[in-house]
């Protein structure tokens, strides 16, 4: 009945904490701090890798995406007039298309600089230049109307899908499907509009300014009505360049052909391609990257979490000593009354322990409250792991408890004599 | 277990106790032989350095003597490992000491139930003989204060209370007295009669000759050995001098 129970020794335990209130609450600040860093930083660290490797998914996970990039000019040209033809060809679209073994699409993408009129309404956005199966590729969704079609490219119809903001600068007021567009010199109907890309993948685009947003043609369309130069007039100079394909999106059957995909590719295009004017990315390499960048991150958290942890155990290790000292005669008293060494060493580590406990159950909640405030006030997003948060509050407490096991030891190694004189 | 009036409770054989201090050894008690019987109610006396203290601390079993034996109703001390002894301690000694040594964090009950707490089988009905015993002692109303709210006199209740809850073999008392004005030292020194009315064994320690007077016997100490023995009713026997 009466017995020596944990729950008595525990609250004999927080009654002597709250003697000294004040040194018990920065006692576990250590504790506390090493806690709250832990959890939120995993949370906002978590939260930005999220979102990376969202966006990324956006791109498809089992895509690999062949970009034309402009090489670089060892020799200045000094004709003032040059035709720069660079990039993907439509060869190499060709041989992908009829010839990779694991690829189930092959969608080219031609962009063409033109302007986006509707009365005096104008805009810049990018004009894409593809196939009916760029839908699929992309993982777009129609908020009304349909994609371009099949009998669309075959007839290079002046027809054109609007992305979400273009439509929305262009008929703010009335339904874009059916409407006409001016895009270059030249008139297209509108036969659809996507719905905006995710909250994640939200780009920054503004198509009331300059540029921004993306208008979809079909493939032989672009390519009889804008052709595959571009010409930019710079100070006096014509810069002329050709480009073919800007963009061959290429995909795989299953994620495990991926990278049989994407080193196929590589290979054909160094092979084809004297200077590199292609680049070859693989969102699925991406967000594996990321993984690991997400890994390493985790695992300086880690270190830091852990070297936190370490110094609060000590700055609890030092106080309890100090108490410990001071309370000798608390302990020759309860030795002198049949106290046992290890009832000393219960309540001591108890004592500890609880120290150790509460610095890490503020120390989550404030690591909670954190990512909560700069999700709010930040506009970052954070995933809170509870994991994360339990094993913290776990390594706390064990950490109480090793840091709390000298001090105890000391304690109920004290002679009973000495410690009945000691003042 | 309970002893007949007479039964040695404390037998001491050629006990001594030698401290190293720096270089020189100190013999705190020199082959000091003597019992204590139930019921008795003793006054160890001596001038500071005669060796009283280190009696108290062996007879309370916080100490062991470097020569000699030690028996407590007939349980021979060396023997015991740091446990056996706490353990016995608990069991077999009361300790009422002159600061009174309460804990602070705990009311007057839980106070008076400390050593009872750290037994493995600890008696029964605890919590009700505690009780009983706080208003035995005259602390009536005073159950759940805490030491700091308690006066002098008080506090050394509580003790005496706790000294009594596991019904131990002698209670072991160190200048009970030495803290508290005349008149509360008087109502202490009452209870301690009354104690010993009721069969209880009490070995006090003191320097105040009328505190000694009114024991029922008396043993002087005088440099580690026994000066004097006063029995109750017989003139004083002057033991070895050293």
């Amino acid at each position: 009945m009466i017995g020596l129970s944990l729950w008595k020794t525990v609250q004999l335990g927080i009654s002597s904490l709250l003697l000294h209130k004040l040194r018990s609450f920065l006692t576990t600040l250590g504790v506390l701090f090493g806690v709250a860093s832990v959890v939120a930083m995993l949370a906002v660290g978590e939260g930005a890798s999220e979102k990376a490797q969202a966006q990324l998914r956006e791109l498809g996970s089992r895509n690999v995406i062949l970009r034309s990039i402009k090489p670089k000019q060892d020799n200045v040209s000094e004709e003032e007039t040059r035709v720069l033809a660079y990039g993907l060809k439509r060869t190499d679209f060709d041989r992908i298309d009829e010839t990779y073994p694991g690829v189930v699409r092959t969608v080219p993408v031609l962009t063409s600089p033109q302007e986006v009129r509707v009365s005096d309404l104008l805009c810049r956005p990018k004009v894409l230049c593809t196939t009916p199966e760029f839908l699929k590729v992309s993982g777009r969704i129609m908020a009304d109307g349909h994609f371009l079609s099949q009998q669309d490219e075959a007839s290079r119809s002046l027809v054109t899908v609007l992305g979400y903001d273009v439509a929305r600068f262009l008929f703010p007021f009335e339904r874009a499907v059916g409407q006409t567009v001016r895009i270059g010199e030249h008139y297209f109907e509108v036969i659809g509009v996507l719905v905006p890309r995710g909250p994640l993948g939200a780009t920054a685009s503004n198509p009331s300014s300059e540029a921004g947003g993306e208008v979809y043609v079909p493939l032989s369309t672009g390519r009889a009505y804008f052709g595959e130069r571009q010409v930019t007039v710079r100070s006096g100079t014509f810069d002329i360049q050709e480009v073919q394909l800007h963009e061959i999106i290429v995909q795989a059957e299953r994620d495990v052909d991926v990278p049989f995909v994407a080193a196929a590719c590589r290979a054909m295009l160094s092979r084809e391609h004297e200077d590199k004017d292609y680049e070859v990315m693989v969102p699925l390499e991406l967000i594996m990257r990321e993984k690991e960048t997400q890994r390493i991150f985790n695992i300086v958290l880690g270190s830091i979490a852990g070297i936190s942890l370490l110094v609060g155990g000590i700055g609890i290790m030092n106080v309890m000593l100090a108490t410990v000292t001071e309370r000798t005669r608390e302990i020759g008293i309860r030795r002198a009354l049949g106290a046992r060494r290890r009832h000393i060493i219960t309540q001591f580590l108890v004592e500890t322990t609880v120290l150790s406990g509460c610095g890490g159950l503020l120390g989550v909640a404030l690591g909670l409250l954190i990512p909560w405030i700069i999700e709010r006030t930040a506009d970052l997003q954070t995933v809170v792991s509870p994991i994360a948060a339990v094993l913290a509050f776990g390594i706390s407490v064990l950490i109480g408890m090793i840091f709390g096991l000298y001090p105890a030891w000391r304690a109920a190694h004290m002679d009973p004599v000495e410690a009945l004189r000691h003042e | 277990m309970s002893d007949r009036p007479g039964d040695v409770v404390a037998d001491l054989q050629n006990v001594g106790r030698v401290y190293r201090m720096g270089s020189e050894l100190v013999h705190a008690l020199r082959d000091f032989t003597f019992q204590f019987r139930s019921g008795e109610y003793w006054a160890i006396m001596g001038s500071s350095g005669s060796g009283k203290s280190t009696l108290l601390n062996l007879l309370g079993c916080i100490d062991r003597p470097t020569s000699g034996t030690y028996s407590v109703r007939g349980q021979e001390i060396s023997g015991l490992n740091d446990n056996q002894l706490s353990v016995l301690r608990g069991r077999e000694l009361g300790f009422i000491f002159q600061s009174y040594n309460l804990i602070p964090q705990l009311n007057v009950i839980d106070n008076i139930l400390v050593p009872v707490v750290y037994q493995d089988d600890p008696i029964p009905n605890a919590k009700e003989r505690a009780v009983e015993l706080a208003e035995r002692v005259g602390l009536q109303g005073r159950l759940d204060h805490r030491p700091s709210q308690l006066s002098g006199g008080q506090q050394q209740r509580v003790a005496i209370a706790r000294s009594l809850i596991n019904d131990p073999a002698m209670i072991l008392a160190d200048e009970a007295t030495g803290n508290l004005d005349s008149k509360t030292a008087e109502e202490i020194l009452e209870l301690f009669d009354e104690l010993h009315a009721s069969g209880k064994t009490i070995l006090l320690v003191t320097h105040e000759q009328e505190v000694g007077d009114r024991a029922q016997h008396l043993l002087r100490l005088k440099d580690g050995l026994i000066h004097e023995v006063r029995l109750a009713g017989e003139p004083a026997r002057e033991e070895a001098s050293a």
